[in-house]
C-alpha cells in the first residue's frame, strides 16, 4: 500500500508548485491579470488567494488614519449637556468604574467640558458637524458617522496596533497585508498595499512600521511605504550615471546569465527572480508617473488645497490616495500624525482640522466624480476617543482631554457604506446607549464589503488559524448600504 | 488524481477558471502497510477535530475528548448506547459515521467550523479504526532513543551517520541522492554556512590544490575556528533572543544591550556547550558564587520590548514582559506554542492555563516596573542592571568590545527577595487575578520535581537541559539543522506540539538529538558532523523527475538552494569587494539607509527620533552589527525577511520580491562595494578579462564558465565605449559611497568595470547558496 498520508502531503506540494509554474508561463496572455505575488517563493503556503468569498461590494480601500485619537466631542459627537455641566465632576454612575491611563489617574476631580466649537446639523440627514469641519460638513450624506466605536486599549501604541491588525500585542499582520493576502493586486507595476505618512501641527504621536508589517504572511504581503522625498519608494532611483536605458541593459544581461544558470540547475527560482527584476524595472517608471501631480488639472489642485502640490502634506497624500488607488492598489493606507490634544485643545484642535478637512472632502468628492466611490471604501478616523472631562486644569478658555476607550466617532464613504448616523452615545458622551462597533467588529465590516468573510480569511500559523478579527467580531449589517 | 483545478485569479468580480492537468511522473510510492497514531491520524485529529473535542475542558463540544483514548472508546456521556470510536469497527464508530456524512447537519466537523476533511483523510481514519484505532503519545514527549542505522543498499555513498537515514528514506521512495557538488560550489557553501562570509580567492584556490577527504575535514576545522563563526551563529540567535538596540514601544527609546551580543559571539566561539549556555542563559545570576559574565548572559530574558508611554499601567505592562519571557521560553528551548494558555487551557497541547501561570512564576520575581524611564534621556535601563568598567572589560570581560571609558550599562535577570505571589490571570487579563500557583512545567513534557531542581530560575533551567527532557535536544538540533538546509527535519521548527508538523526524519532527529546530548551537548561537533556529511555535500542540480516527485525536497535527494539571509547579502557585498571591517562586537552601527525614514514616523521624543549616520569604518560592518530600532528597524533587512525583533523567531521565511530586486540594483552599499572593488581592480596589472574573473570568483565564489565570460566582457567593452562618449556620467555612477577614492586616470573604463561588477552582485547566484 502506499503511505497514502504522505502521498497526499506530497501531492499538494507538487499541485501548488505546478500550479505556479503553469500561471508563470500562462500570465503572458493573461495580460494584465498577472497576480505578481505567484512569482514568490513561500516555503509553507499559497501565498495569495486571490478570491473573494463572495461577490464584493469595495475592491479598494483608503484608510485615512488620524493618529493620536481626533476627539469625537469635537467633531461629530454633540454633546450640548456638557456644555450646560461645564466644571461640573462627571458622575460615578457615569463613569463606572472606567479604568483611566497614568496622566489623569491622579486627578481627584473630573471637571467635564463641552465642545469649545459650535456645532451645526447639515444634509439631508441632518447630521452634526462642528465647525472645525466646514467642509467635511458639505459631504455628510456621502459618509457614514459610526458614534459608536469602542475599543480595549487605552494607550497610544496598543490601541494603534489593535486598529491595525486586530491585536493590542504581537506580531500580528496589518489589515492591508490581509486584503493583499486575501485578494492580490489588480495592478502589476505597484505594490497591493501602500502608506503614506504626514504630520500636522498638533501633539503628535509615532507611527511604526509594525503597523504595516506582513506579521506571519509572507512578505510580499508588507505594506511598501510612499516616502515625500524625491525617492517615493525606497531604493527606487536609478544611481547616478546610470540612466533607464543602461538599466535595462543591465537587466537584459542579468537575465541571460541566470537563464545560463537556470539551464544547469532546474531551479524554478531562477524564473521567479528575473521575473522579480522585470517588476521591479516596471515599478521605477510607474511610481515616479503616478507621485508626479503637475499633470493634475487646475480645478483639482484648487480642490485639494495648494498644500496639496507640497510633497509630504495630509493633501499631497489625498491626492496621491486617489491616483494609487485609481491605478488598482488594493489599499491604501494614510496616517496624518498630532491629535492628542491632552492640553490645548482649543489652541490645536483647528490646526489639525485646517490640515485635513479640505483634502478629505477633496478625496470623497473626487472620487465621486470619477464614478469610483462606489466601489472604493474611504475611511477616516483614529484609535480611541477622548474624555469628556478635562485632564489638567480647566481654565476659562482652554482645556485638554484624556484618552477614552469607550466611544468614539470614526467615520466611512462610498464601497457598499450606507450615509447616515450608526450608533449613538450618552448624553454626557462617555457611554455608548445603542449600536456598540467594537473593533472586531469594524474589521469584520470592512472584510465584508471587499467580499471576505472575516471567519474564512484564515493563516495557519505555529499551529493556529489566526485571523484579522482573532475569535470575536460581526458585520455590522446596520451601515451596509 | 490527474486534473487539478486551481482557482486563482480574480479580476473585476469575474472568475477565472483555469484547468492544468498534469500526469503524475515519478509519484511518490512510500512502502508502508500500517496506519501510525502519531504520523498519520493525530495531525489530522488534531487541525480539525481538538479544538472542540481537544485538551481544553471549557471549549468542549457534546462532552466528547478525542485526544485521549479513554475519551474516545468511552460511551458517549450524552447517549450512552452511542462510541465515538469502537476499534476494529468504523461502521460502530460514531466519530466515522459523522465525518463520512453526507448530511451537512450531520457532518463532521460542522461546515460553520470552516474546516473541512478530504476524502483521503476520511480513508485514513477509516484504516486506523479498522486496524485498532490504537492511540500513542505525542511523538515529541516520548524520550529520543539512539536506533541502529538502518539498512541500506547503496553502502558506498554515506560518509557518516546521517547519511544512512537520509538514504534509507530515500530508497523507499525509489529515489537516488546527488554526487557530491563541484569542489567550488561546496566551499562556497561550506563558507557561508560556518562563518557567514564567502571563501576568499586565496581560500578558494588552497581548497582546489588540496585533495582527498582530509584537505576537506581540515578546511572545516579552520573555518570553525574563525571567530567569524561566532557571529553566524549568534546571528540566528539575535533572532531567538528579540534582540534589539530601542525599547520598541511608542517612542521606542534607546537600550544598550550590545554587550550582551558579544557574549553570545563569545559563547559560540568558546564553544561552550548547549547545556551551559542555556543555564547560563536562563539564570546565570543564580548560579552560586556567580561571576559577572554569568549574570551578563541573563541579559537574553531581558531583550523583551519596554515600554515608555506615559499613560500606561505599570502593573500591565510588567505583566507583558513577564509573558513575553514565560513565550519566548517555550518557543525558543521547547518549541511549544505556551502563548495560547495565556488566557485558557491550550486548544491542542496538554499545557493548562494552569501550567501556563506556573511556568510564569518562574519569571515572575524580577523586582522591575512596567513603566521606565524619561524618553528624553539616553539608555535608562530599569533595575536590574549591572555595570561594567573598563577595567573588568580588560580583565575578565575581554570579549566586550566597549571602546570609550565610560562604564556602560545592561539589563540582566534578578529575583526579588521576598517572593511575589503569582495568580492564574482570567482570560489573561492583569487585573483579573484568580487561583494561586506554585512554581511548575508542563508535567507532559517532564515531571518538574523542586527539590531535585530547585524552586527558582535555576530549578527551570535545570529541568529544560536534563537529560530526560525529551524535547530540549531535538529542538536544538532541529534548529541547527534548519540553519544548513533551510527547513528542520521537523519543519514547524517553533512548534513541537499536536498542530506542528511530524519531522520528516523521526529516527534521525532522535539520533542526533541522542548523540548530541551523549557527547556533551557539543555544538561545534554538530556543526560538524552535518557538515561531513555526504547528506550535506551533494550538489544542488535537480531533475525534472526529482523536482516533481518532490518538489519541497523533503527527502533531500539534492541539496537545497538558499537564498541568503539579508545579513548574509550584507556580508558577501562587503567581503568580497574587501570593504569589510572584520572587528568583533561593539556597539551596533549606523550605516546608510534612506533618508527620513525615522524622522517620518517619530513624535519627535528621545535620542533616537532622529537617525545620525554613521561614517568611516562603521559603514562597513557585518549585517549583524546594523542598529536595530524596533518601531522602524532597517528597511534593507525587512525586505529580506529579516526579523523585527518584536518577539522571539525562530525560523525566517525566504521570500523573492521585486523591492529585493531594487535594493540590490539601487543601494548605495552595494553600489559603493562595486565601485570600490573596481578601483581596486584597476590598480591590478592586468587585463579586463582578467579583472573580472577575479571579481567573478569573489562574488559568485566560482571561475566563470566562457558563456558567462564572454557576456560580461562584451557588457564591459560596450559600457566602456558608453561611458567613453558621456565622461559626465562615468563620474556620477563612480562617486558612490563615502569610501575615500583612488584616482583613477580612465573613469570610463573604472566606470564600466564598476558596472560589470555591480550586474554580478545581482546575479541571482550570487546570493544563493548553491
Amino acid at each position: 500500500m502506499k503511505d497514502e498520508f504522505l502521498e497526499n502531503r506530497l501531492h499538494v506540494n507538487r499541485r501548488h508548485f505546478l500550479g505556479k509554474l503553469s500561471l508563470g508561463l500562462g500570465s503572458v496572455a493573461l495580460g494584465s491579470l498577472l497576480i505578481p505575488d505567484l512569482f514568490t517563493n513561500s516555503d509553507d503556503k499559497v501565498p495569495t488567494l486571490g478570491l473573494p468569498h463572495f461577490a464584493p461590494k469595495a475592491k479598494r480601500i483608503i484608510y485615512l488614519f488620524q493618529n493620536g485619537a481626533p476627539s469625537q466631542l469635537e467633531s461629530f459627537d454633540y454633546k450640548p449637556l456638557l456644555t450646560q455641566m461645564a466644571g461640573k465632576d462627571l458622575p460615578e454612575s457615569i463613569r463606572n468604574g472606567q479604568r483611566l491611563t497614568g496622566m489623569t489617574s491622579n486627578q481627584t476631580k473630573f471637571p467635564l467640558v463641552g465642545s469649545h466649537f459650535s456645532f451645526k446639523q447639515y444634509g439631508q440627514s441632518g447630521t452634526w458637524v462642528s465647525e472645525l469641519f466646514p467642509n467635511m460638513a458639505k459631504i455628510v450624506d456621502d459618509i457614514c458617522v459610526i458614534e459608536s466605536m469602542h475599543t480595549e486599549a487605552i494607550n497610544h501604541d496598543p490601541a494603534l496596533t489593535f486598529m491595525q491588525t486586530g491585536a493590542q500585542q504581537g506580531n500580528r499582520p496589518s489589515m492591508g497585508a490581509w486584503l493583499s493576502y486575501g485578494l492580490g493586486s489588480e495592478n502589476k507595476n505597484l505594490p497591493a498595499f501602500s502608506v503614506l505618512l504626514s504630520r500636522g501641527r498638533g501633539n503628535g504621536q509615532g507611527v511604526y512600521s509594525k503597523l504595516w508589517t506582513n506579521g506571519f504572511l509572507d512578505s510580499i504581503h508588507q505594506g511598501v511605504q510612499f516616502s515625500s522625498s524625491e525617492e517615493r519608494v525606497l531604493y527606487l532611483k536609478d544611481p547616478e550615471g546610470r540612466d533607464r536605458e543602461a538599466s535595462r541593459k543591465m537587466l537584459d544581461n542579468l537575465a541571460e546569465l541566470n537563464n545560463i544558470n537556470y539551464k544547469e540547475f532546474g531551479d524554478p527560482e531562477i524564473q521567479t527572480r528575473i521575473q522579480q527584476y522585470e517588476m521591479a524595472y516596471r515599478m521605477q517608471t510607474a511610481v515616479p508617473e503616478l507621485a508626479d501631480l503637475s499633470h493634475e488639472p487646475d480645478h483639482i489642485i484648487k480642490m485639494y488645497g495648494a498644500d496639496c502640490l507640497v510633497p509630504g502634506t495630509y493633501a499631497s497624500n489625498c491626492l496621491m490616495a486617489r491616483k494609487l488607488s485609481e491605478a488598482g492598489v488594493r489599499f491604501v493606507q494614510l496616517y496624518h500624525q498630532g491629535w492628542d490634544q491632552h492640553g490645548n485643545l482649543v489652541g490645536e484642535m483647528p490646526l489639525q482640522a485646517q490640515d485635513v478637512d479640505r483634502a478629505t472632502t477633496a478625496l470623497v468628492m473626487d472620487l465621486k466624480q470619477r464614478g469610483l466611490l462606489d466601489e472604493t471604501l474611504v475611511i477616516w478616523g483614529g484609535e480611541f476617543g477622548r474624555t469628556n472631562y478635562c485632564q489638567g486644569d480647566l481654565s476659562k478658555d482652554n482645556y485638554g482631554r484624556d484618552h477614552h476607550p469607550r466611544c468614539y466617532s470614526i467615520w466611512m464613504a462610498g464601497g457598499g457604506v450606507k450615509p447616515g448616523v450608526y450608533g449613538e452615545t450618552d448624553e454626557f458622551g462617555y457611554n455608548i446607549i445603542k449600536d456598540p462597533v467594537h473593533v472586531n467588529d469594524f474589521h469584520a465590516t470592512v472584510l465584508h464589503l471587499m467580499g471576505l468573510n472575516h471567519e474564512q480569511l484564515t493563516f495557519k500559523h505555529l499551529g493556529r488559524r489566526y485571523r484579522l478579527t482573532d475569535v470575536a467580531g460581526k458585520v455590522v449589517s446596520g451601515i451596509l448600504a | 488524481m490527474g486534473k487539478t483545478s486551481l482557482k486563482v485569479l480574480f479580476l473585476s468580480s469575474i472568475l477565472l477558471l483555469i484547468s492544468v492537468r498534469c500526469k503524475q511522473k515519478g509519484a511518490l510510492v512510500i512502502k508502508s502497510d500500517s496506519v501510525d497514531f502519531n504520523l498519520h491520524i493525530r495531525p489530522i485529529l488534531s487541525d480539525r477535530c481538538f479544538k472542540c473535542h481537544g485538551p481544553d475542558a471549557k471549549q468542549r463540544k457534546a462532552n466528547l475528548r478525542l485526544d485521549t483514548p479513554e475519551g474516545a472508546y468511552a460511551a458517549l456521556k450524552d447517549d450512552p448506547t452511542q462510541h465515538p470510536i469502537v476499534p476494529g469497527a468504523p461502521d460502530k464508530s460514531f466519530v466515522y459515521l459523522r465525518i463520512a456524512s453526507t448530511d451537512t447537519a450531520e457532518v463532521m466537523p460542522p461546515p460553520s467550523s470552516n474546516l473541512k476533511l478530504n476524502k483521503s483523510e476520511i480513508n485514513i481514519i477509516k484504516k486506523w479504526i479498522e486496524q485498532g484505532a490504537k492511540y500513542k503519545k505525542h511523538w515529541a514527549f516520548i524520550p529520543p532513543k539512539k536506533k541502529s542505522l538502518p539498512e541500506i543498499s547503496d553502502k558506498r555513498w554515506p560518509k557518516n551517520e546521517i547519511d544512512y537515514f537520509i538514504v534509507a528514506s530515500l530508497e523507499n521512495a525509489d529515489l537516488s541522492p546527488n554526487e557530491e557538488a563541484t569542489k567550488e560550489l561546496l566551499l562556497k557553501r561550506l563558507s557561508l554556512d560556518i562563518t557567514g562570509l564567502p571563501p576568499s580567492i586565496e581560500l578558494q584556490n588552497a581548497f582546489m590544490k588540496n585533495e582527498g577527504e582530509q584537505a576537506y575535514e581540515k578546511t572545516v576545522d579552520e573555518l570553525l575556528a574563525q571567530p567569524h563563526y561566532g557571529e553566524k551563529m549568534a546571528a540566528h540567535w539575535m533572532d531567538v533572543s528579540r534582540y534589539a538596540d530601542s525599547h520598541g514601544y511608542q517612542d521606542d527609546g534607546l537600550r544598550t544591550m550590545w554587550p550582551w551580543r558579544d557574549w553570545v559571539i563569545h559563547a559560540f566561539n568558546e564553544n561552550y556547550s548547549y547545556d551551559q549556555f542555556v543555564i547560563w542563559q536562563l539564570a546565570g545570576d543564580l548560579l552560586p558564587n556567580a561571576t559577572k559574565e554569568q549574570i551578563l548572559a541573563t541579559g537574553f530574558n531581558r531583550n523583551h520590548k519596554i515600554t515608555q508611554e506615559g499613560g500606561v499601567i505599570d502593573e500591565e505592562y510588567r505583566i507583558e514582559y513577564v509573558t513575553d519571557r514565560t513565550n519566548t521560553f517555550g518557543k525558543a528551548f521547547l518549541a511549544f506554542t505556551f502563548e495560547c494558555a495565556k488566557c485558557h487551557d491550550h486548544k491542542y497541547d496538554p499545557i493548562s492555563q494552569k501550567d501556563y501561570y506556573s511556568t510564569f512564576a518562574f519569571f515572575n520575581q524580577v523586582p522591575e516596573k512596567g513603566l521606565v524611564g524619561d524618553i528624553s534621556l539616553a539608555s535608562l535601563a530599569d533595575p536590574p542592571k549591572i555595570k561594567i568598567t573598563s577595567d573588568e572589560v580588560s580583565k575578565i570581560l575581554t570579549f566586550i568590545n566597549k571602546k570609550d571609558t565610560a562604564a556602560v550599562e545592561v539589563m540582566v535577570m534578578k529575583d526579588a527577595p521576598i517572593k511575589r505571589q503569582t495568580h492564574i490571570l482570567k482570560r489573561g487579563v492583569y487585573d483579573a487575578p484568580g487561583e494561586i500557583v506554585s512554581i511548575g512545567l508542563p508535567s507532559a513534557i517532564l515531571p518538574f520535581d523542586s527539590i531535585k531542581y530547585g524552586n527558582n530560575r535555576l530549578g527551570l533551567a535545570k529541568w529544560v537541559t536534563d537529560k530526560n527532557n525529551p524535547i530540549t535536544a531535538r529542538v536544538f538540533v532541529n534548529r541547527i539543522w534548519q540553519e544548513f538546509f533551510g527547513r528542520g527535519l521537523v519543519k514547524t521548527s517553533g512548534d513541537f506540539g499536536m498542530q506542528g508538523e511530524m519531522p520528516t526524519h523521526p529516527e534521525l532527529l532522535d539520533w542526533l538529538a541522542v548523540d548530541f546530548m551523549e557527547n556533551g551537548w557539543n555544538i561545534k561537533r554538530l556543526v560538524k558532523q552535518i557538515v561531513m556529511s555526504a547528506t550535506y555535500r551533494q550538489s544542488s542540480l535537480v531533475s525534472k523527475e526529482k523536482l516533481e516527485a518532490d518538489p519541497e525536497n523533503i527527502l533531500l535527494s539534492r541539496s537545497p538552494r538558499l537564498r541568503l539571509t539579508a545579513e548574509g547579502i550584507h556580508d558577501l557585498t562587503l567581503f568580497s569587494s574587501g570593504l569589510l571591517v572584520k572587528e568583533i562586537g561593539g556597539p551596533s552601527v549606523k550605516p546608510y539607509q534612506p533618508k527620513g525614514i525615522w524622522e517620518s514616523s517619530t513624535s519627535g521624543r528621545g535620542v533616537l527620533a532622529r537617525y545620525v549616520q554613521d561614517h568611516g569604518d562603521k559603514l562597513y560592518r557585518r549585517g549583524l552589527y546594523n542598529f536595530i530600532k524596533r518601531t522602524v528597524p532597517p528597511p534593507r533587512m525587512l525586505m529580506f525577511d529579516g526579523s523585527n525583533r518584536d518577539q522571539c523567531e525562530v525560523k525566517r521565511m525566504r521570500t523573492n520580491t521585486p523591492l529585493q530586486a531594487l535594493v540590490l540594483m539601487n543601494d548605495p552599499i552595494v553600489l559603493e562595494s562595486a565601485r570600490v572593488y573596481a578601483e581596486r581592480l584597476m590598480a591590478d596589472k592586468s587585463t579586463p578579462e582578467e579583472k573580472i574573473v577575479k571579481a567573478f570568483r569573489s562574488i559568485v565564489c566560482r571561475h566563470p564558465k566562457s558563456g558567462e565570460l564572454s557576456i560580461l566582457l562584451n557588457y564591459f567593452n560596450d559600457e566602456e565605449k558608453i561611458f567613453s562618449q558621456s565622461k559626465e556620467k562615468a563620474k556620477q555612477f563612480i562617486n558612490a559611497g563615502e569610501y575615500p577614492h583612488t584616482n583613477v586616470d580612465n573613469v570610463a573604463t573604472l566606470a564600466a568595470l564598476m558596472q560589470v561588477i555591480h550586474t554580478i552582485y545581482n546575479l541571482e547566484e550570487s546570493i544563493t547558496k548553491t
